[in-house]
């Protein structure tokens, strides 16, 4: 496992919106790791240390949002993952991290996970912040789950880190209103409805 | 005085394992939360505003709570700080009502913390960042124990809000080496050494 420097682990909770009650409040969270990067400052070839530690953080941090929410596994209903690599880094090891073997085990934190976890990922500078997108677990095309949630460090990614995120929701946007499938009315199975 | 208008809770916990040196047995924590409420007082100047003090209790009480069960109970807490955020249709003096309801309930719900609670405030626009100042809750000469950590949130506080912020840590900085009052020092009789 790569070296892990700190872990942050954020919660929002929308009570009201646009002067409506929400009950029960939507609640998003979202867990990140700074890591070393153990390939900073050279071009190397073969990332599989990267694509393993991207295995683990999948389920280390899945299950952190999980724990914050206070869910059990089936309850999750969105998902997210980004990554910011540090300016020693390389877009490259961002793309490592997230997208070979990081869904798998985060899927199973979350309980199924049918569809397609949507991503972001930069290069960027401590303090900058990191948009991690939001989407239905089961079916992508679920319109009331498509979202975002913002994580910023002040302190990284430092110039040979990388940031790893991973956000997981029990919710879709407070006052969803756009029409398209509902959480409802998804079959979960294609993982697009 | 008006009703206590909840928008939204956010919650921020890091676990800091390192910092370049020493990978920690103990990896120190620090957590915040903050709400994000109606500014009643916003778009004037209201002259009497001190009962607002007296309606925000609960919500200090209910938030140090959150605070303390996040990090593992009230005996894992060493350090504190508290901060507010004014929209920008309020004033400065806004951000004061949170000294007593904020800073005596973490007191309140951590038996002994003989020290004054610093705290930081600001008037600023939406997604500013508040660096709210943390010392040790018994004795804030502890050098060990002065930090400090960033809390805000991309859609806050809005000109008509105000986003009331605790914060506690659960030991001393990472790699803490720079002398002063140890916290196996204190006598923790006035607050301060």
């Amino acid at each position: 496992m790569t070296k892990i420097r700190k872990i942050a682990v954020n919660v929002e909770e929308t009570h009201s919106e646009a002067g409506k009650t929400i009950s029960p409040p939507t609640r998003k969270a979202v867990a990140v790791a700074v890591i070393e990067n153990p390939f900073a400052g050279q071009y190397v070839e073969d990332l599989t240390v990267l694509m393993d530690t991207g295995a683990e953080l999948g389920a280390l941090l899945g299950r952190k949002c999980v724990e914050a929410l206070g869910i059990s596994p089936e309850q999750a209903e969105s998902y997210g993952k980004s990554a910011m690599v540090g300016e020693n880094g390389e877009l490259e090891h961002a793309a490592a991290l997230l997208h070979p073997k990081l869904g798998t085990p985060l899927r199973t934190e979350v309980a199924k996970g049918a569809a397609l976890v949507p991503s972001s990922k930069k290069m960027g500078s401590p303090g900058q912040v990191l948009d991690v997108p939001l989407g239905h677990k089961d079916a992508a095309y679920v319109r009331s789950h498509f979202d975002g949630i913002e994580v910023r460090l002040n302190d990284a990614p430092r110039a040979n880190e990388v940031m790893v995120a991973v956000a997981v929701t029990d919710s879709g946007r407070p006052l969803p209103r756009v029409g398209g499938l509902s959480h409802l009315d998804a079959e979960g199975k294609d993982g697009l409805r | 005085m008006p009703d206590v208008i909840l928008r939204k809770t956010v919650s921020s916990c890091e676990e800091i394992f390192h910092e370049g040196g020493p990978v920690s047995g103990t990896p120190p924590r620090r957590a915040a939360i903050t709400a994000i409420i109606r500014n009643p007082f916003s778009g004037r100047y209201e002259p009497d505003i001190l009962g607002f003090m007296e309606d925000l209790k609960p919500l200090g009480l209910d938030m140090a709570k959150r605070l303390i069960d996040l990090l593992g109970g009230a005996d894992q807490i060493e350090g504190y700080g508290k901060g507010s955020l004014v929209g920008e249709a309020g004033e400065l003096e806004h951000g004061a009502l949170w000294h007593a309801p904020g800073g005596y309930a973490m007191r309140q719900l951590l038996g002994t913390a003989n020290a004054i609670v610093p705290s930081s405030k600001k008037v600023c626009g939406v997604g500013a960042r508040l660096d709210v100042p943390i010392t040790h809750i018994n004795a804030s000469y502890v050098r060990s124990h002065f930090d400090s950590m960033e809390v805000g949130c991309n859609d806050a506080p809005r000109a008509d809000e105000l986003a009331f912020a605790l914060v506690m840590t659960t030991g001393a900085r990472v790699h803490s080496r720079s002398g002063g009052l140890e916290a196996w020092h204190i006598k923790g009789e006035d607050g301060l050494r």
